[in-house]
C-alpha cells in the first residue's frame, strides 16, 4: 500500500507541475497575444501595469476574480455553472500524455517514474482526440443555458464546426500513426530522433535522407483544422463579435468567463504540443543527438531537449497570433465547404499515399 | 480492487441509464447519457481494452451525442411530447429482456464459458490496438467489410433524405 500511495504522490506532484506550467503559459500568452498584435499593428500593446506591461496578466486575473458573478434571468443555473467546467477540464486533461522531454526513467524511493510525461499510455493520441471532442459540450451547453439567442447561435455554430474539423484532425494524424506504428506520443516522438529530416513532416527513413514519407500535407491540414477546433481567428465563427456579440459566452462574467478564456488558451497550448510531437519531432533537436551530450554532459541533455520542445510549441503559438493579426474571418458556408470539400479529400488522399509508400518502402 | 471499480461503474451505468429515460428535460437526458458513456469507457479500461475505451468516447460521446444535443436544442421539445403511446411496446420488450437476464443468471452455473480467441497474455504482449487490428483484418475480415458496406448504404440514404433539391432525374 505504501508503494501505491508513493506512486499517487509522485503522480500528483507531476500533475501539479504540469498544471502550473500550463497556467503560467496561459498567463504569458494573454500578454504575448496583445503585445504581438500591438507590434504587428504598429502599436505598443499594454504598457501601464509594470515595466512594458509585463504585470498585465496579473491585473487581468485579479479583475476577473473580483468581478460580480451574474447569472442571467431565465438561465439554467446548474448548466450555466457546469459549462465552463466542461470546457476547462478537457483542455487541461490532455496534457497528461504529452512528452515534454526525453523518455528517461528516474528511480525515486524504489519506484520507477518518467519525469517528463505524466502517463505514457499506449493510446495517447486517441486519448487526446477523445477529450478534445468532449470540449464541445462546454461550448454547446454554455450557449444553451444562457437563455440568449446570440449564445445559442454561437453554441450551435461551434458544435457544427468542432465536429467537422475534428474529423480532419483525426484523419491528418493517421499518416503519422501508419509510419510510427504506435498510438503513444512517447514512441512517436522517439521514432523521429536523429535530425530534422527524420521528423514526420519530412519523413525520411531512419537510414536515409530522402523525404519519402513526407507528411507535409497532413501537417498543413492538421494545423488549419487545429486552429478551427480551438475557435481562433479566422475560424472564430462561434464568437464572431460583429454578428453574435461574443458568441457562446455573451452572458458570462467573472470567473466563469475566465474559465472559458483559460480553456481556449490551454487548448491552443495543447494542440501546439500535439503538433510539435507528431510532426516536428517533439523534444528532438533538429540535429542528431544533443550538443550538451557531445560535450560530455549527458545528464544535462534533457535541458536542451525541453528547450527545443518549448521553442517548437511557442513557434506554433506565435502562428496563432500571426493568423489573428493577418486574416479576416471566414463566412460560415465558406468554413463548412472548406472543411468538407478541401481539407477532407486532402487528408484522405494523404492516408492512401502514405499507406502505399509505407507498404513499398517500410521504415 | 477490481471488484470495487466494477461495481462502481456498473452502478453508475445502471443509474444514469434510468435517468436518461426518466428525466423530464431532454438536455439532462443527454448529459446523463454522456456520464454513462464515460463509465462504459471506464469499464473497458478495467478490462485492459484501452483502445475500445477511447473509441467509445470519440464515437459516442464526441460525435453521436453532440449531434443528439444539437437536435434536442433546435427542436425545443415540449416536455410531454416525449412519450407517445410506446408504453405497451416498451413494457413487452422490457419484460422479455428482464426474464432473459434472470434465466441467463440462473443458467450460468450449467454453461461453459465461451472460448476466448486471444488470452490476456497474448494481447498484453502485442498491445491492445494491434490485437484488435490483427483480428479485424484476418479472422473477422468478412463481417468487417459487410459492416462498412452497410454504413455506406446508410450514408447514401442519409444524403438522399437530406438533399431536398435533388432535382427530378431526367427521363432519357
Amino acid at each position: 500500500m505504501t508503494e501505491l500511495s508513493l506512486r499517487l504522490a509522485v503522480s500528483l506532484a507531476q500533475i501539479a507541475a504540469v498544471m502550473g506550467i500550463v497556467m503560467l503559459t496561459v498567463m504569458i500568452l494573454t500578454l504575448a497575444e496583445r503585445k504581438v498584435l500591438g507590434w504587428m499593428q504598429d502599436r505598443m500593446g499594454p504598457m501601464e501595469v509594470g515595466p512594458y506591461g509585463i504585470l498585465q496578466p496579473i491585473a487581468d486575473g485579479l479583475k476577473l476574480f473580483f468581478k460580480e458573478d451574474i447569472v442571467p434571468a431565465g438561465a439554467n443555473k446548474a448548466m450555466f455553472t457546469l459549462a465552463p467546467i466542461l470546457a476547462m477540464v478537457p483542455a487541461m486533461i490532455g496534457f497528461a500524455v504529452i512528452p515534454f522531454g526525453p523518455n528517461v526513467t528516474v528511480d525515486v524511493f524504489g519506484i520507477t517514474i518518467k519525469p517528463f510525461v505524466i502517463s505514457d499510455i499506449n493510446i495517447g493520441v486517441l486519448y487526446i482526440l477523445a477529450f478534445a471532442s468532449i470540449g464541445a459540450y462546454g461550448i454547446i451547453l454554455g450557449g444553451w443555458s444562457s437563455n440568449s439567442k446570440y449564445s445559442l447561435l454561437g453554441g450551435l455554430r461551434s458544435a457544427a464546426q468542432v465536429i467537422s474539423y475534428e474529423l480532419n484532425v483525426g484523419l491528418a494524424i493517421v499518416g503519422v500513426l501508419l509510419l510510427s506504428g504506435s498510438l503513444s506520443l512517447v514512441t512517436i516522438t522517439q521514432a523521429q530522433a536523429g535530425g530534422f529530416w527524420h521528423w514526420f513532416i519530412w519523413g525520411a527513413r531512419p537510414d536515409g535522407f530522402f523525404p519519402i514519407h513526407t507528411q507535409i500535407f497532413a501537417f498543413v491540414v492538421f494545423v488549419i483544422s487545429a486552429v478551427a477546433e480551438t475557435n481562433r481567428v479566422p475560424f472564430d465563427l462561434p464568437e464572431a463579435e460583429s454578428e453574435l456579440v461574443a458568441g457562446f459566452f455573451t452572458e458570462y462574467s467573472g470567473m466563469r468567463f475566465a474559465f472559458f478564456f483559460i480553456a481556449e488558451y490551454a487548448n491552443m497550448v495543447l494542440v501546439s504540443c500535439v503538433a510539435a510531437s507528431l510532426f516536428l519531432g517533439g523534444w528532438n533537436a533538429p540535429y542528431p543527438g544533443t550538443i550538451l551530450g557531445y560535450a560530455g554532459l549527458e545528464q544535462l541533455a534533457w535541458i536542451e531537449n525541453v528547450a527545443w520542445f518549448t521553442l517548437k510549441v511557442y513557434m506554433f503559438l506565435f502562428l496563432f497570433f500571426w493568423l489573428r493579426a493577418t486574416l479576416p474571418r471566414l463566412r460560415y458556408d465558406q468554413l463548412m465547404r472548406f472543411g468538407w470539400k478541401v481539407m477532407l479529400p486532402i487528408a484522405l488522399a494523404n492516408i492512401v499515399v502514405t499507406a502505399i509508400t509505407a507498404y513499398f518502402f517500410p521504415r | 480492487m477490481e471488484q470495487i471499480f466494477f461495481f462502481y461503474f456498473a452502478f453508475v451505468i445502471a443509474a444514469t441509464s434510468v435517468l436518461v429515460v426518466a428525466m423530464r428535460n431532454p438536455v439532462y437526458s443527454a448529459l446523463a447519457l454522456l456520464i454513462m458513456f464515460f463509465h462504459v469507457a471506464g469499464l473497458y479500461v478495467t478490462l485492459h481494452a484501452e483502445f475500445l475505451a477511447a473509441v467509445q468516447i470519440i464515437v459516442y460521446a464526441g460525435a453521436i451525442l453532440v449531434l443528439y444535443l444539437f437536435v434536442v436544442m433546435l427542436l425545443n421539445l415540449k416536455q410531454d411530447d416525449r412519450y407517445h403511446r410506446q408504453w405497451p411496446m416498451a413494457a413487452a420488450v422490457g419484460v422479455t429482456l428482464f426474464v432473459e437476464a434472470i434465466i441467463l443468471t440462473v443458467m450460468k452455473g450449467w454453461t461453459a464459458p465461451l472460448a476466448a480467441t486471444g488470452t490476456e497474455t497474448t494481447i498484453g504482449e502485442a498491445g491492445n490496438t494491434e490485437a484488435i487490428g490483427d483480428v479485424l483484418y484476418s479472422t473477422y475480415l468478412f463481417p468487417f467489410e459487410v459492416a462498412s458496406l452497410i454504413l455506406l448504404v446508410a450514408m447514401i440514404g442519409a444524403i438522399v433524405l437530406a438533399k431536398k433539391d435533388l432535382g427530378e432525374p431526367t427521363e432519357s
